[in-house]
C-alpha cells in the first residue's frame, strides 16, 4: 500500500452521534483529477479536510508518498486548499497573496518574483497584480486562490466546491479553465463537489459518496453507465427505476417481474438467480419513442410498451418526453439529429411505443 | 436623479448637526482654553488682563519630567491594555453567540458601578496588609517588599483595569467581522498559528486596533483621578498638577497652559508619524508602479 500516491486507510471520523465518514479506504493516483462527488453532508466536505490537516480522524491512517501524514498539522504538510469563499487576504494585493507561501518558505527574493509573475501570467491577471481582492470579480478571485495554491507546487491541491459561488456562464468557463491547469500543471487535483455535472467533466476517476462511505469509485463514464448501486444511478443523471424480482434467466439474459409494469427483459452481467429482488435503471436517452413499433430487425428480444405521451420538454438539443406506460411515468430523451420541422412531431396524448434493448439497462441488486 | 447642487445640501443638513456639536463642546472650549493662558489671574479665582505672564511662571522644573511621566505611563497603560485586550478579543469573537453575549455582558458590568468607588476598593485590595501585597511580597524575587499602593506600579495596574473594556469592545468588534477561514488559508499555505496571527489576524482588525489605542490612550493622558487616589507622592501626572492649580491655587489660566503644552506634546509625536505613514505610503505606491512597469516589460519580452 505503501507504493501508491495518496491512501486513506480504513478513516473514520464522527462528530458528536454522527458518523460523517465512516471507514473509508481508498488511493489517488500521482497526477490524477480525483473528485468526491456527494449530496451535501455526504462527508465528502469531512475527507478533504482530513487531507487538509483542519480535522483528525478518529482512526485510520492517511499515507501521502507512503508517509503517514495523519497527525502532521496544515502547515506541515505539502497539500493545499482552494476554499470555497476562496479566503484571500483581503490587506494583501494579488502579488502578495500568491507570494504567501513562497515567503514562508523562504525563498530567494528573485525566486519568489519569478515564480509569482509566472503563475500570473499563467492565469492572465498579470495587470492586476497589485489590486486587492475585493477589487477583483468572482472568477478573478477564483483564479488567484488557485494560483495562490499552486504556486509552491504541493503535491495535491484539494478543491472545496471551488465553482459553487459562481454564475453558470463563469462556472463553465471556469471549467476548462481547471482543466487546462490541471494538464499544465500536472499536480494532483483532489476536487469535491456535489455537481456531477462538474465532476463527470472534469475527473479521471469519482467517488461517488454517500452517509460517509464510499457507494462506487471509477471512471466517470463507468459510473453512468455502471452505477455500482440504486443511489449512484440516482444521483448522477436521470434514470428511470424498475424494482422487481428475477423471474426467468436464460443464457447472458434474464426477464424481470416489476410490480404494475409488464415484464422486462435485461442484461444478466452479475448472473443473479432466479428470486432475487433488483433494481434495473435505464437511463432516458436509452429509451426510443416512436409512433410506428420498432422495425423487425431489433430483433423479438427488445422491450416494447404501447404507451401515452403525458409531457414534452423541447429542448431545443433534444425532446424530453414524459410517458405513461402501464402504472409508470417513463422519461426519455429523443435527441434531434435531423432537421426537426420535416418530421412528423410526436405530441400530447399520441399512442406511442417506447423501447430499447435489454443490453441498455443496468440492473443492481435491490438491498434487502 | 438628485442634481449634485441638492446632495452638496443634503449632505450638510445631515451633517450640521454633528458639526454643531463638535464645534459647541470641542472647537469653543479648546480656543477658551488657549486665550486663557494668555491672560494672567487675580487673587479671587478669576481670569485677570490680557498678559503672557502665565507663560512666564510656566518654568516649574517639576514640569517636563511630570509631562514625560504622563506620556510614558500612558504609553504603558495603552501597551499593557491591547496586549491584553488582543487575546481576549480573539477568544469572544471564536466563542458561540450564547458565550459571546455572556462574556461581553461581564465585560462590560463593571460600568453599572461609580468609577471612582471601583478606583477606592482597589485601594483597599492594594493595602500594605492586603492579601495582593502579601502576594507581590511572596512573588518578589529580590526580596525587597516594596509597596504596591502608591507608587507608579499601582497606577498603570489600575489603569490597565479602568481601561481594559475600551479597548476589547473594538477590537472585537473588528475580530467578530474577521474571517477566520483566512487563519485557516494561511495555515494551509505553510504558516504557523503565530505567524498568520500577525500576519492575517492583526492586519486584519487594524481598525479596531487603532480605535482602541485611541480610546485608551486619551483618558489615560487626562487621568487624574486614578494617580490621585493611588499614585500617592511618587506618581503625579500632568491630570493632578491640572487640577492642583486650578482648584487649590486658583489658577484658571495656569491650569490652561499646563493642558495646551500636554495637548500639544501628544500632538507633536502623533503628527509627525502621520507625516511619516503618508510619506511610506506614497513610496510603497511608487514602489508598486514600478513592480507593475516591470511585470508589463516582462510580459512583453515573454510574447516576443
Amino acid at each position: 500500500m505503501s507504493n501508491e500516491f495518496l491512501v486513506f486507510d480504513h478513516v473514520t471520523k464522527r462528530f458528536g452521534a454522527l458518523t460523517a465518514v465512516n471507514d473509508v479506504s481508498f488511493s489517488v493516483n500521482k497526477g490524477e483529477f480525483f473528485s468526491l462527488l456527494g449530496p451535501s453532508g455526504c462527508g465528502k466536505t469531512t475527507l478533504l479536510r482530513m487531507l487538509g490537516g483542519f480535522e483528525k480522524p478518529d482512526s485510520g491512517r492517511i499515507f501521502l508518498e507512503g508517509k503517514d501524514i495523519t497527525g502532521l498539522a496544515p502547515n506541515e504538510r505539502r497539500v493545499h486548499t482552494v476554499f470555497q469563499n476562496y479566503a484571500l487576504f483581503p490587506t494583501m494585493t494579488i502579488w502578495d497573496n500568491i507570494a504567501f507561501s513562497l515567503r514562508l518558505a523562504k525563498l530567494p527574493k528573485k525566486e519568489i518574483e519569478e515564480k509569482v509573475d509566472a503563475i500570473l501570467e499563467m492565469i492572465q491577471m498579470s495587470e492586476h497584480a497589485w489590486k486587492y481582492p475585493n477589487q477583483l470579480s468572482g472568477g478573478q478571485k477564483q483564479r488567484v486562490a488557485i494560483a495562490r495554491a499552486l504556486v509552491d507546487r504541493p503535491k495535491v491541491l484539494l478543491l472545496d466546491e471551488p465553482l459553487a459561488a459562481l454564475d453558470l456562464k463563469l462556472r463553465q468557463h471556469m471549467l476548462l479553465e481547471l482543466d487546462t491547469i490541471h494538464d499544465q500543471v500536472g499536480i494532483t487535483f483532489m476536487y469535491v463537489t456535489h455537481d456531477q455535472g462538474e465532476a463527470m467533466s472534469l475527473s479521471d476517476r469519482i467517488a461517488v459518496i454517500n452517509r460517509g462511505t464510499i457507494e462506487q469509485l471509477d471512471g466517470p463514464a463507468k459510473i453512468y453507465e455502471a452505477p455500482a448501486s440504486r443511489f449512484v444511478a440516482s444521483f448522477i443523471g436521470d434514470t428511470n427505476f424498475f424494482s422487481g424480482e428475477i423471474v426467468a434467466t436464460e443464457g447472458d439474459y434474464c426477464t424481470i417481474r416489476p410490480e404494475g409494469f409488464p415484464d422486462i427483459r435485461a442484461y444478466n452481467d452479475k448472473q443473479l438467480k432466479v428470486g432475487q429482488k433488483v433494481d434495473l435503471s435505464v437511463r432516458p436517452e436509452k429509451i426510443r419513442v416512436t409512433l410506428a413499433p420498432p422495425p423487425p430487425e431489433k430483433g423479438a428480444s427488445i422491450n416494447v410498451y404501447p404507451s401515452t405521451v403525458q409531457d414534452i420538454v423541447y429542448q431545443g438539443v433534444y425532446t424530453k418526453y414524459w410517458i405513461k406506460s402501464s402504472d409508470f411515468r417513463i422519461a426519455a430523451l429523443k435527441p434531434h439529429s435531423r432537421f426537426l420541422l420535416d418530421q412528423e412531431p410526436i405530441t400530447w396524448n399520441d399512442k406511442v411505443f417506447v423501447w430499447w434493448h435489454p443490453d441498455d439497462g443496468y440492473m443492481v441488486e435491490a438491498k434487502q | 436623479m438628485n442634481s449634485p447642487l441638492r446632495t452638496r445640501r443634503a449632505e450638510w443638513l445631515v451633517t450640521a448637526p454633528s458639526f454643531l456639536w463638535l464645534a459647541l463642546f470641542f472647537a469653543v472650549p479648546a480656543v477658551i482654553v488657549l486665550a486663557f493662558t494668555f491672560h494672567g489671574h487675580d487673587i479671587s479665582g478669576g481670569v485677570g488682563e490680557w498678559s503672557l505672564s502665565t507663560w512666564r511662571e510656566l518654568v516649574d522644573p517639576d514640569y517636563p519630567t511630570i509631562i514625560w511621566n504622563t506620556i510614558r505611563i500612558s504609553v504603558e497603560v495603552t501597551i499593557w491594555s491591547i496586549v491584553l485586550a488582543v487575546p481576549c478579543a480573539y477568544a469572544i469573537a471564536r466563542m458561540n453567540k450564547r458565550w459571546r453575549a455572556i462574556v461581553a455582558g461581564s465585560i462590560m458590568l463593571p460600568f453599572w458601578t461609580s468609577f471612582v468607588v471601583r478606583v477606592f476598593a482597589w485601594k483597599t485590595m492594594l493595602h500594605p496588609d492586603g492579601w495582593l501585597q502579601a502576594c507581590y511580597n511572596f512573588l518578589s524575587i529580590s526580596g525587597e517588599h516594596s509597596t504596591i499602593l502608591d507608587s507608579e506600579t499601582a497606577v498603570v495596574l489600575v489603569s490597565v483595569y479602568s481601561f481594559l473594556p475600551f479597548a476589547i469592545m473594538p477590537i472585537y468588534t473588528a475580530a467578530e467581522k474577521f474571517d477566520f477561514s483566512l487563519l485557516e488559508a494561511a495555515r494551509d499555505l505553510g504558516a504557523k498559528n503565530f505567524y498568520a496571527f500577525r500576519k492575517i489576524f492583526l492586519p486584519g482588525i487594524r481598525q479596531g486596533l487603532v480605535s482602541a489605542v485611541l480610546m485608551v490612550f486619551i483618558p489615560a493622558i487626562g487621568s487624574y483621578v486614578i494617580p490621585q487616589m493611588l499614585g500617592g507622592t511618587n506618581c503625579v501626572l500632568i491630570g493632578n498638577k491640572i487640577f492642583m492649580r486650578a482648584i487649590q491655587n486658583r489658577n484658571i489660566p495656569h491650569a490652561s497652559a499646563l493642558a495646551t503644552v500636554m495637548a500639544v506634546s501628544v500632538l507633536i509625536p502623533i503628527g509627525l508619524s502621520m507625516w511619516w505613514k503618508k510619506r511610506q505610503d506614497m513610496r510603497d505606491r511608487q514602489r508598486l508602479e514600478a513592480q507593475t512597469a516591470r511585470l508589463f516589460t516582462a510580459g512583453e519580452g515573454a510574447a516576443k
